[in-house]
């Protein structure tokens, strides 16, 4: 194109010749701007596994791979291990998908097949804007309202109605703290719930509607249309979208910090206090003294960054799945 | 047969109705204890909230005062980091639905970039750790901005790249016709196109930005008086809110909720206003 342009037989003058040379160049200067920044990105990203990782070899000298099996969590003598906080992350964040993926995949369908009309915008809209709304508001929620209404009058009822029971004993047991495990995995459910309902309605809006209602007219139910034709083609989009909200799970720190009770220890039941990794790191980074525990720290937040990584992976790549099938673009 | 296939038809209203009921409990259930907090962060927080919270600074146990100082911080990081991170991102976005829509390397910055969007926002407060605060030796508000920053990047890029990808490839076409050389096509057609959309990206990141702790809590400190000067710890609410919730002072409490309720305040009005955007660009 600028060949013709600049085609002598068309007397092009010298200013416009020259207007078009500079268009060029400067063309030539955007496209490798917009391309550093894009490069920016994925620099960043290494940028942050590399810092990360630095930071942690002091530690990881010091401990080598007993900082995976031990429970040790000892600033006076430098003995470090992670067991306990790396268990009080799967742990809560376990148990908060086990509740809030029922609910936020119920509270999907009810917002695309079941909700009057009328009503699916302002409920989705309001459960959309819940979703955005910052951690810490959970945390202190949890803190101050949640922690001690349960403290005073659930926890004594469920530890004295497991008592006798052979398991479930262990699971309930010990002092109505309030604050611990099962109350961190609550309000981490709670936080997540609007995050997954918005995720999977997006994912169920992309079945097409002839899909539906082709079942529909041949006499299926709701509830067999919902299993045999929504949830298949939407399958690996509903895993995807769980899966992110298991990212956001496992590296919550604010809803978690509050009520989790920062105890370096494992117990069986879900009452007593814990700690996660990323608790762990809130409460103790800014108070930590000496080259080993501050570095001790660092090397939790490198396991963090590799669990979620593997987590938020796999999400992405199943979300990518399911939009090629539904002919959309990608992302 | 008839009784035969009444029994499978009543089995089958009754598992359907069954799952109704089921996926009705969930939504109530779930929409109950989103409204148990809104409402008691409403309640707690306005009973908190009063004209010093805007005019006095963080007061030592057993005081009067506000937040003034922790507000001031907080909108600074936040302005610092937006006014970095957009054009970051909205280049970086731009190349991807641009210049380098199809190519490989666009799809690997593109999973990167969703990964760091939902990367847990405490590893970006160690990420700045290391590389700002242990290198200058000192906490500072600038170091909290750039871990803001990182965080305001890949939102930015998403709903860049979103929107970018909504314009439609006529009107490239036609400005390609007249002449136009593609950084013009993109600075004077499309961003134009995408720009109610653009700036709701960037709605959406000061909104994500304006409640997160972690970062901050690792990178800046925090200060108990007014301070402007960004090289040294400073003031911000969601740190204040951390503190203070975290003591034993009834006042301190309060000052807790009040903080939480300005920030969900502003979290929903900024979604809110992203949304109204993002609609009226629709029609």
């Amino acid at each position: 194109m600028v060949d013709i342009a600049l085609n002598r037989a068309m007397s092009v003058s010298d200013i416009k010749e020259k207007a078009v040379k500079r268009g060029g160049a400067g063309d030539a200067r955007f496209r490798a701007i917009s391309f550093a920044a894009a490069a920016l990105i994925v620099i960043l990203f290494v940028g942050m596994m590399a810092a990360i990782a630095g930071g942690a070899f002091v530690s990881i000298q010091a401990s080598g791979w007993s900082f995976l099996t031990s429970q040790a969590w000892n600033p006076v003598t430098d003995k470090f291990g992670a067991l306990a906080s790396i268990y009080g992350t799967l742990i809560t964040s376990f148990l908060a998908m086990a509740l809030a993926v029922p609910v936020g995949i119920g509270i999907a369908i009810f917002l695309t097949e079941i909700c009057p009309l009328p009503l699916r915008r302002p409920i989705g809209i309001a459960i959309e804007l819940l979703a955005g709304i910052p951690s810490i508001v959970y945390g202190i929620w949890g803190l101050f309202t949640f922690a001690p209404y349960f403290q005073e009058h659930v926890q004594p009822w469920i530890v004295d109605a497991c008592a006798d029971i052979p398991i479930l004993q262990d699971i309930f047991a010990g002092p109505p703290y309030g604050i611990g495990i099962f109350t961190a995995s609550f309000i981490l459910a709670i936080m997540i719930i609007p995050f997954i309902s918005a995720v999977t309605r997006d994912v169920f809006d992309t079945v097409p509607g002839q899909l539906k209602e082709s079942a529909y007219a041949l006499g299926c139910t709701t509830s067999e249309v919902v299993w045999n034709v929504v949830l298949p083609f939407s399958r690996t989009g509903v895993v995807g979208g769980a899966m992110l909200a298991l990212g956001r799970a496992l590296g919550e720190t604010m809803a978690v910090t509050f009520v989790i009770g920062n105890s370096h220890r494992i117990h069986g039941s879900v009452f007593s206090p814990g700690t996660t990794i990323s608790a762990t790191i809130a409460n103790e980074f800014t108070e930590s003294v000496g080259d080993i525990y501050h570095s001790a720290l660092i090397e939790e937040g490198l396991i963090l960054f590799f669990i979620s990584f593997v987590v938020l992976a796999c999400a992405q790549i199943m979300l990518r799945i399911l939009h090629k099938r539904a002919g959309g673009v990608s992302g | 047969m008839i009784t035969i296939n009444k029994r499978i038809y009543n089995g089958r209203m009754r598992s359907n109705a069954l799952f109704l009921v089921m996926s009705t409990l969930a939504a109530v259930f779930g929409l109950i204890w989103l409204a148990l907090i809104l409402s008691s962060l409403f309640y707690n927080g306005f009973s908190g909230i009063s004209l010093k919270v805007f005019t006095e600074m963080t007061p030592p146990p057993g005081q009067d005062g506000g937040l003034a100082n922790a507000i001031f911080g907080s909108v600074v990081m936040s302005l610092i980091a937006v006014g970095a991170g957009t054009p970051v991102g909205l280049l970086a976005g731009t190349y991807l639905a641009e210049y380098g829509r199809y190519s490989r390397v666009s799809d690997v910055v593109r999973f990167i970039n969703d990964i760091l969007l939902s990367a847990p926002s405490i590893l970006i407060g160690l990420f700045i750790y290391v590389v700002v605060v242990a290198t200058t030796h000192t906490f500072s508000g600038w170091a909290g901005a750039a871990a803001l920053t990182v965080i305001v990047i890949p939102v930015v890029v998403r709903t860049t790249e979103n929107m970018l990808l909504l314009v439609p490839n006529g009107l490239r076409e036609a400005a390609a016709a007249l002449g136009a050389p593609r950084s013009k096509i993109i600075t004077l057609v499309t961003w134009r196109a995408a720009r109610a959309g653009i700036v709701t990206g960037i709605l959406l990141a000061v909104a994500r930005i304006s409640g997160e702790t972690a970062p901050l809590l690792l990178t800046v400190l925090s200060n108990q008086f007014w301070s402007t000067h960004l090289g040294g710890p400073i003031a911000s609410l969601p740190v204040m809110i951390y503190n203070f919730a975290m003591s034993p002072y009834e006042d301190w409490h309060k000052l807790a909720w009040a903080g939480a309720l300005l920030i969900t305040i502003a979290v929903l009005s900024l979604s809110i206003v992203a949304r109204l955007l993002e609609s009226s660009k629709k029609q």
